[in-house]
């Protein structure tokens, strides 16, 4: 019964977003207050319905109600509580679900709080909003149903795949859709924007904030992934370029560019019409990325299920929605006034030197993630394009735009004084130069890149420092009122600063990780030892434990490091007796600069077992790293300038006069 | 400096990067591209020693014997050729005999296949479409596994 009603409430949901995709247009167009007024009552009612029917589904989750076919498919009974909810959102028809209760609930806080845009605006942003729901409801609904149910009921669920039982896992999804469809806010807005034929402040201003919310999910959902793949895979990798990671870190990329193009939007009114494609283009990538991960064109460890009609579904709404929307940019684009005049070297400069690097970048990306496709499409020659790839590609644009990272923040608006800015890097180039001295010095043996890597890594920390110190007047006021000058300073200096600092922290992980790991490949039986960077590695014995759905195989290694005892490591490998299908659980033992990562191998035939073992240097900075620049985010999303979101309801309704 | 020599300064610095990138990933392109091979096409096609390929197939039934010192080795076939893989390292937990594979390495001047990598993704539904593909190429192409639409068939060990 509930799940007839969770059914009924989506194809509700799907009834309430047409209305609230034409009225309000309508309304729009013709300047009528009571049609414009449907769209916020619409969009609170569709997020009510679309919460329906995803609670309908996760009780059937949590109840193990077999009887619903997605249930059977993906759950157990005995499976733990946490990965019974996780599991409506590990499967296609779950996933797409929580997908457009996203995108219900953004559309429903724009009704919310955005009574103080203005008031066209508003009726089509949330036309646009909706007409999204409506093409996602519609897949959901005709090639997608999660709440089909299967007659007799079957008296046991097949299980959800082991490698999705995990905590990092079990929230992964969630943020990156959030993220994911976060841009959907940005593109309605453009799109809004774009039929309106006016982009103003307070436009900019509603759209930074949405971008930061998207951006920050995203790189939260993308770092946990990394993270997962890391302790998961067995391998102690971090990242593959795997097309599905691709997928997600091109939106990323995208929303990056966005993010830093909005505020010459707000600020300076310049690069209005660049602005828009990029939301566009966040966007349009994020629907890709969807498209690629759901349609089964990939060969990855996302590839779900290969159903044809899906696919299609997925391309259509893909080129209705970028072909739409792109078109609609050449015709009304060329009407938007530019402004804000700006000199070669200036801020506005600076973050459109960031915007280019960055499009290159995603151009790379997304060169090395489809060029396979198509020439599998064209020509049937199959082709990976691996890391060594994006190594040549991707590295060489990014490097140049980490360089300029720390000097951008410090540069003035419309015309800049370089070289006082340059003075105030001063400190931070002499560290930089020092760290590669220093790394130089104690790796010597390593590759001849990691030390200017290592430079690199403190260059942005120490320019993101620089930055800070210079706002505050460190050293050249009182300290007490440097302290004061600290307190005050925005929030999006803090978070400006924190993401700069933390995108360096990473790259010191990446940096560490590349360069200098250490790895062994060995059979020990047990009480044997092997070495690995200093490390004596002891395979005491090797036992079965009980888990709550599976079967362990623990090796139990102990860790000694110049006769010390360090403790032990308990690798896994867990057999699922629902799934048939074996874990590895790699053990992590790390002192915040080092992991030591022990994978426990098959049994080779004399007793031996087989031990892959790890050291990765300044791994864990990776994750920091990713942390900081997520918090860095969420600063600036604090920041009360965003907060309050537009000026006042009363000046934004006067806003200016359309361009013509 | 008036406002058309500034549209035209931007201009050439976006060209120069768009140019970059173009030559970057034409660099990229002809460099470190691999490509995948079905144990027929290796035959058919020829393959230089030394030349990094993905060869593809099924795990020969019976075929996995373990060298000691953490080596494996094993036969990759299409049912119509078949090569021996030597791998030294943790196999994924996905890899079973009859089941497909896909090892990502080099072939040495006697003919032996070297792999530093070993891709295994499937369940019993489920193989990767390459060899898929392969298989109903080489006529040895049984059921609807591919099409087959199951819950999501993660793969473990190392599918990138």
């Amino acid at each position: 019964m509930i799940v007839e009603l969770g059914h009924f409430a989506l194809v509700l949901a799907l009834g309430v977003s047409l209305v609230q995709m034409a009225v309000p247009a309508i309304g729009a167009h013709r300047r009528e207050a009571p049609l414009m007024r449907v769209a916020e009552p619409a969009a609170l009612l569709q997020f009510a319905l679309v919460a329906l029917a995803f609670a309908a589904l996760t009780y059937a989750f949590v109840v193990s109600d077999f009887s619903v076919k997605l249930v059977y498919d993906n759950s157990h009974s005995a499976k733990p509580l946490i990965y019974k909810v996780s599991g409506v959102w590990g499967n296609h028809e779950g996933s797409m679900v929580l997908w457009v209760l996203i995108l219900a609930l953004f559309g429903a806080l724009v009704a919310l709080f955005g009574n103080n845009l203005p008031d066209t605006l508003r009726a089509r942003v949330l036309a646009v909003q909706a007409s999204i729901a409506v093409a996602f409801l519609l897949f959901i609904l005709f090639t997608s149903n999660p709440f089909l149910r299967l007659d007799p009921a079957p008296f046991e669920g097949q299980g959800l795949n082991p490698i999705l039982q995990d905590r990092a896992l079990a929230f992964h999804p969630p943020w990156l859709y959030a993220g994911y469809v976060g841009f959907s806010m940005t593109f309605s807005f453009a799109v809004a924007a774009l039929i309106e034929g006016r982009v103003d402040a307070s436009w900019a201003r509603w759209v930074r904030p949405w971008t930061l919310a998207a951006w920050l999910s995203l790189t939260i959902g993308i770092a946990m992934g990394s993270w997962w793949a890391y302790y998961t895979l067995g391998w102690g990798g971090f990242w593959f370029w795997d097309p599905v990671e691709n997928a997600s870190l091109m939106p990323w990329i995208a929303g990056t560019a966005l993010l830093h193009s909005a505020i010459v939007a707000e600020k300076r009114g310049a690069l209005k019409s660049w602005t828009i494609l990029l939301a566009i283009l966040a966007f349009s990538l994020s629907l890709l990325g969807t498209f690629l991960v759901r349609s089964g064109v990939l060969t990855s460890v996302h590839a779900f299920a290969v159903d044809p009609a899906r696919g299609s579904f997925i391309l259509g709404i893909l080129i209705v929605f970028v072909g739409g929307s792109l078109a609609l940019y050449a015709w009304r684009a060329p009407m938007l006034k530019t402004g804000g005049l700006f000199a070669p070297l200036s801020r506005e400069s600076a973050l459109l030197m960031n915007n280019m690097l960055l499009s290159a970048a995603v151009a790379s990306v997304f060169v090395g993630t489809l060029y396979p496709l198509l020439l599998d499409g064209l020509t049937g020659m199959k082709i990976t394009v691996g890391p060594p790839f994006f190594n040549y590609t991707f590295v060489p644009i990014f490097v140049p735009l980490l360089c300029l990272v720390p000097l951008g923040p410090l540069l003035g608006w419309k015309r800049a004084d370089v070289k006082a800015a340059a003075e105030r890097l001063l400190a931070a180039a002499g560290l930089a130069l020092v760290a590669c001295l220093a790394t130089f010095a104690v790796a010597h043996d390593g590759p001849w890149l990691a030390p200017f890597g290592m430079a690199l890594a403190v260059w942005l920390v120490a320019g993101a420092a620089s930055e800070i110190a210079w706002r505050i007047k460190l050293f050249s006021t009182p300290l007490a009122e440097s302290l004061g000058r600290a307190r005050r300073l925005p929030r999006a200096a803090w978070g400006t600063a924190l993401a700069h600092g933390g995108l360096g922290i990473a790259v010191a992980g990446i940096v560490g990780v590349t360069a200098w790991r250490a790895e062994l490949i060995t059979s020990l039986a047990p009480g044997e030892s092997a070495e690995i960077a200093g490390y004596t590695l002891t395979l005491e014995q090797v036992g079965l434990r009980d888990g709550p759905n599976y079967e362990a195989t623990v090796g139990v290694v102990r860790v000694a490091r110049d006769g010390r005892e360090l403790g032990t490591l308990l690798p896994e490998k867990r057999r699922f007796p629902a799934e048939r299908q074996e874990k590895t659980e790699a053990a992590i033992r790390t002192n915040g600069f080092a992991d030591l990562y022990v994978v426990l191998g098959e049994r080779a035939g004399d007793g031996k077992w087989v031990l892959r073992a790890y050291h990765n240097n300044l791994a864990p900075w990776i994750w920091i790293g990713g942390a900081i620049m997520a918090l860095g985010g969420a600063m600036s999303l604090m920041d009360r300038r965003l907060r309050v979101g537009a000026p006042t309801g009363a000046r934004a309704r006067l806003a200016p006069a359309p361009a013509e | 400096m008036t406002r058309k020599q500034r549209r035209a300064a931007f201009i050439v610095v976006a060209l120069g990067i768009l140019g970059l990138a173009v030559g970057l990933v034409l660099y990229a392109m002809s460099d470190s591209i691999v490509y995948f091979y079905s144990p027929s096409d290796v035959v058919e096609r020829g393959v230089e020693p030394g030349e990094r390929i993905r060869l593809g197939g099924l795990v020969e039934q019976d075929s996995l014997q373990d060298l000691g010192d953490a080596t494996v080795r094993f036969n990759v076939t299409d049912f119509v050729e078949t090569f021996t893989v030597t791998y030294r390292g943790v196999l994924p937990d996905l890899f079973r005999e009859g089941q497909g594979v896909i090892t990502e390495g080099a072939f040495d001047e006697a003919g032996g296949f070297t792999a530093d990598n070993v891709l295994a993704k499937h369940d019993e539904y489920y193989m990767p479409p390459e060899v898929a593909d392969a298989l109903k190429k080489s006529g040895n192409w049984q059921g609807e596994g591919a099409d087959k639409s199951h819950s999501e068939t993660y793969g473990q060990g190392s599918y990138p």
